[in-house]
Order: structure tokens, then sequence, then C-alpha cells
């Protein structure tokens, strides 16, 4: 039997599954079957997701070693949540519209802040990068404290909750594949030749500073875009809600699933935010039982859950994916 | 003026607790290349070893100290042997999550109610307070003045250590290189753990000092603070190198006491605008040497 649709066919299976996962979350969502706790849970690890991918970009791709994510995150839901609260979306019949520009803004702002930090600080190595870049995080969070119109210290409350399962569904799903895209085109191996080594890369004619810089900003430009969409979640944000810790989660996040791979961070980002809730009952032991469960899995697994393996839907069939 | 000098004073009060926090980073880095971010909570179990050794025995003070090193030392080596050197010869981040999990572990492990507990608690006094008033002006305590003894004792041991002593050479021809230190005849393993020992005892001693100094103990989650402050000190002065750390330390320490007199959140962002600016302008910190890029 030859086959005849078989290619096509395998073509359509990713968006099917996908469209069937998101039928059911609806129907289930409907009926009530999903509390709003799980749907909550669900809308976190769509979010996390993205964060661990663009950071992945970062830190797996391009071999640059960047924990100061969770300030980029605060631009994004800072900005959008100003923008959405000052304009009272609740009450506005152009409602959806405005969030979407606000995540718009937000996103392009936290671009510009990516490509501001980053044209210094790139130019840092290993470590010293990596505590320039928490530096930024912190200094992000040090201006919101004290700038007024941001609510201080006292953050933004009364955030309209718009962010629901469809608008996570599609962020991540599109936020996911642009990034495949971007990591398969000419530009993610210019950066895999950046992580495998850089002078190499610089020999064969990649502008590897530039290339350092054009990464930092798309992964800071996704980032800006989960925190709008983070903020909309909580309905009330913090500048504490982006400490150090919270760009550590996410390089957590990262490491645990695998730097060097999609998959890894798509899986890293759902097992470690679906543990914390699990243990939830156990209340003061539930820290204690995730960071052992962190300690166990890094001294088996030193590479990451996937190492540097993708999953199947996320390999180009082409390209020798290494 | 006068206020400027006092809080001068502040400012190295809080730099000596830095600073002996910052040389465990940077001996730890400069030996394994590993940022431990579990040396801050090493700190804290310090502080909370010091706490209760003091008040359930009345132990006398120096014995305090010893007694708190060496809890400490035997952490960090225990620490040592069981998360990070299975993960030596492996990329070098799985250390640095693992090193984070140690980090998240002890704090959380340390804040259950059958440990240390949550709940805030107050540093007894060890040694009975004394002001002195210098030229009718400025007010130094006895526990500033015993600081500086106790720094300066330990940082000229270090020194001595590091510099005079077969161990010392042997942690400076790890650091250098492990390869070649273990050809000639170098037990790298002994001389790392040795390096955490000595780098996590003066972790428990500052834990002595800070106690002592603030007297407020607010949690087992306490360490977080001065950790980073005291990392962001080591980086600052080029990290792996001893004498930058407590230059760092102090710097970070003065500013950070004159910032706080303008705005408490500008104190706690004075650390990283410094930190951004050293970098950006020095990349490897300002004792800190380049590197050697091999092709």
């Amino acid at each position: 039997m030859r086959k005849f649709d078989g290619p096509k066919a395998k073509k359509f299976q990713l968006p099917a599954i996908l469209l069937l996962a998101y039928i059911l979350v609806i129907i289930a969502k409907q009926t009530g079957l999903l509390s709003s706790y799980f749907l909550q849970i669900l809308m976190f690890i769509g979010i996390n997701m993205v964060m661990t991918v663009s950071l992945g970009m970062i830190n797996g791709f391009t071999g640059q070693f960047s924990i100061g994510h969770g300030g980029f995150m605060a631009i994004g839901a800072y900005t959008s949540a100003f923008i959405t609260t000052l304009l009272t979306v609740r009450e506005n019949p152009l409602g959806y519209l405005i969030f979407f520009i606000s995540i718009v803004i937000g996103s392009a702002m936290t671009g510009l802040a990516g490509f501001l930090i980053g044209i210094p600080t790139l130019r840092l190595k290993g470590d010293y990068l990596a505590i320039v870049t928490m530096a930024f995080g912190e200094v992000i969070r040090t201006i919101i404290r004290v700038s007024e119109p941001l609510g201080g210290p006292r953050g933004i409350s009364g955030i309209p909750a718009v962010t629901n399962v469809t608008t996570i569904f599609i962020f991540a799903i599109g936020s996911i594949w642009l990034i495949r895209n971007f990591l398969h085109s000419t530009y993610g191996r210019a950066s895999r030749a950046i992580r495998d080594n850089e002078i190499a890369a610089e020999l064969n004619g990649i502008n590897t500073t530039k290339q350092k810089i054009l990464v930092f900003t798309i992964a800071a430009v996704f980032a800006g875009a989960s925190g709008a969409l983070y903020a909309h979640i909580l309905q009330f944000i913090h500048p504490d809600n982006f400490t150090f810790m919270k760009s550590l989660e996410y390089l957590i996040y990262l490491y645990i699933g695998g730097a060097n791979s999609i998959s890894g961070a798509l899986v890293g980002a759902t097992i470690f935010t679906i543990i914390p809730e699990v243990f939830r009952g156990l209340q003061i032991w539930r820290m204690v039982i995730y960071s052992i469960i962190l300690i166990l899995v890094m001294l088996f697994r030193p590479e990451g859950i996937m190492s540097d393996k993708e999953l199947s839907f996320i390999q180009k069939k082409e390209d020798l994916f290494p | 003026m006068e206020y400027l000098i006092q809080q001068l004073i502040n400012g190295i009060q809080l730099g000596t607790v830095y600073a002996l926090i910052a040389l465990g980073y940077t001996m730890v880095y400069g030996i394994v290349r590993l940022i431990n971010f579990a040396h801050a909570d090493i700190f804290m179990v310090g502080v909370y070893t010091a706490l209760f050794t003091a008040t359930a025995y009345q132990t006398p003070f120096l014995l305090v100290i010893i007694i708190s090193m060496s809890v400490c030392a035997v952490l960090g080596v225990v620490i040592e042997k069981l998360a990070y050197r299975p993960l030596r010869h492996k990329p070098k981040l799985s250390a640095l999550i693992t090193a984070l999990g140690v980090s998240l572990f002890l704090e959380n492990f340390c804040a259950l109610p059958f440990v240390f507990g949550p709940d805030y608690r107050s540093f007894p006094e060890l040694i009975p307070f004394k002001k002195y008033v210098i030229w009718e002006r400025f007010t130094i305590t006895n526990i500033f003045l015993i600081n500086l003894l106790v720094v300066s004792v330990l940082l000229s041991g270090l020194f001595y250590l590091v510099h005079y002593t077969m161990i010392g050479r042997k942690m400076r021809a790890v650091a250098y290189d492990k390869v070649t230190a273990s050809l000639m005849g170098i037990d790298v393993d002994r001389t790392i753990s040795f390096t955490f020992l000595v780098g996590t005892a003066l972790a428990g001693a500052s834990g002595i000092l800070y106690g002592m100094t603030y007297t407020s103990i607010q949690s087992p989650y306490m360490g977080i603070w001065p950790g980073w402050k005291a990392f962001i000190a080591a980086v600052i002065g080029g990290i792996g190198n001893l004498p930058g750390a407590v230059v760092g330390a102090y710097l970070m320490g003065i500013s950070e006491v004159y910032a706080n007199a303008f705005n408490s959140d500008l104190g706690f962002g004075i650390a990283f605008a410094i930190l951004i600016v050293v970098l950006i302008f020095k990349p490897t910190g300002l004792l800190g040497k380049k590197p050697h890029e091999k092709v």
C-alpha cells in the first residue's frame, strides 16, 4: 500500500489535537467540571511556557546567561495594567480591543527596555552577564517601587480580569510557534553558532553582538506580553510579584526541562507549575518537597528532563536539528 | 557632617558583615566556578546556631563563634559532597540549579516549626552592650569594635592560610587549573571540600556578627538579602579575588547606608545600580583579572 495522504494527514495532526484539547477545556469550563482554580493553573502553565521558551532563546540557544527575565515581565505587566485601569476596560464597549492594544504597547515597551539593556550588558560574559541581568531586573523593580503613578510599593489593584483560557491558548501556541520558527531560521542557526563557539561564529561572518541583542530583544517582547496577560489574571500586581525569585523560577523551569530544546522548556514549565499545586495540601512541607524534587531531578538528569531532544511536533523535518 | 561620619561608621559595620559572607562566595566561585546560592542560607544557619547555643547554655562569646563556625563548615562540606560533587563534570548550569534547590531546601526546611520555626526572634546580648562617645560627637558601640576585631583576625588568618600554607597553595593551584593540579599530586576533591569548609565557616562567623549587631532575626528567609548583597559585593570586587571581595563589601555596606538615609527603596536598589555601573566600565570587577581567551 502506498501512502496517499501520509504527509498531508500528519500536517493537520497537531492542529487537530490542539483544537480538540481546546474544545474539551471549553466544554469542561462551561459544564463546571473544571473549577476556576484549575483554569487558573492552566493559564499559568501557558504563561510560564512562553516565559520559559523565551528565556530558553537567550540561555539555551544563544548560550548567554540571563537571570533577569522577571524584570521584563514586570515592565509588560505594569504598562498594560496601567493602560487598562486608566481606561476602565471593564465598562468600555471596546474593552477587548484596548486590552489587546495594551498588550502590544506593553510588549513594545519591554522590547525597547530589552534592547537598551542588551546593548551595554551583552558585552559581558558568563556569570558577570547573569549578575548584571539580575541587577537590571531588580533596578526595574526599584524604579517601579519609587514611582508614584504606578502605585509605588502598593502596586496596581482593580485590574480587569480579561485574560481567559482562549486568550492564553492563542497566545501560548502563537508565541511558541513564532519562537520555534525563529530558532529554525538562519537567525536561529546563527544563535546556535554563537552558543557553540563565539569566535568561530564571528569568523564565519555572524555579527555576534547584533545577533545577541536581537535575541535578547525578542525574548523581552515575549516576556512583556506574558507579563501583560499575567497581570490580567492576577487583577492585582505589586512590585514584589517580580522579585528575582520570579526570574529564578523560570531559570528552574528551563534547566529542569533541558535548556537546549523548546520541548524541554515546555515540559519543565508544565511539570514544575503543577508540582507545587499538587503538594498544596501538605502546606508547610510543600516547598521542602519541591526543593528536594528539584535537587533529585538535577542529580539524576543533569542535562534536564528532555536533554537536547525535541518532541516530534517541534522538530523541523528537513533540518538536522542538533 | 557629624551625621555623615556617623553613617560612615554604620556603613563600615554593615560592610563587615558583608565582607565575611562575600569571602565565602568568592572562594567557592574561584575554585569551582559555581555561584553557591546556598551560601546565604548557610549564613542563616550560622545566625540560628549562635542564637540557640547562646540562649540555651549561656555559652561564652568565643565558644559561640567556634560552635557556629563549625556547624556551618560541616554543613558546607556535606552540601558540597551530596549536591555539587556529583555534578562537577556535568554542564555548569545544572550545578547552579542544584545550588538553587539546596538554597530553597534550607530556607523552607528551617522554617518548619520543629526546626527553627518561621517566627521572629531576637538575638540575645552575648556581650554587655556599651557605648563610647568620641570627641563628644560620634558614638561607637563595643559591638562595632568587636566586629572589627573578629574580622581582622579572621581576614589575616585567611590571608595566611591562602598564601603561606601548603593547603593554601593547593587551593590556589586547583583554582588555577584543576587538571594540572591533579597531575601534580594534589587531591582536588579534598582541596575543594576544604575550600567549602573555610568559606562556610566564615559565613558562620558572619552570622554571629550580624546577630549581635542587628539583634532582630525575622525568619529563616533572612539570609536571602544579606546573601545577595554580599554576592554582589564579591562580583564588584572581581569574583574569585579575595581582597576584591572585602573592598566590594565595604563599598556596598557604606553606599547602602548612605542611600538608605535618603529613601529605603533607594537603599535597596543602590547595590544593583553600583553593580551595573562597575561592570559596564570594568567587566571583570574592580580587582578582577581579565581571563585569557583561548582560540
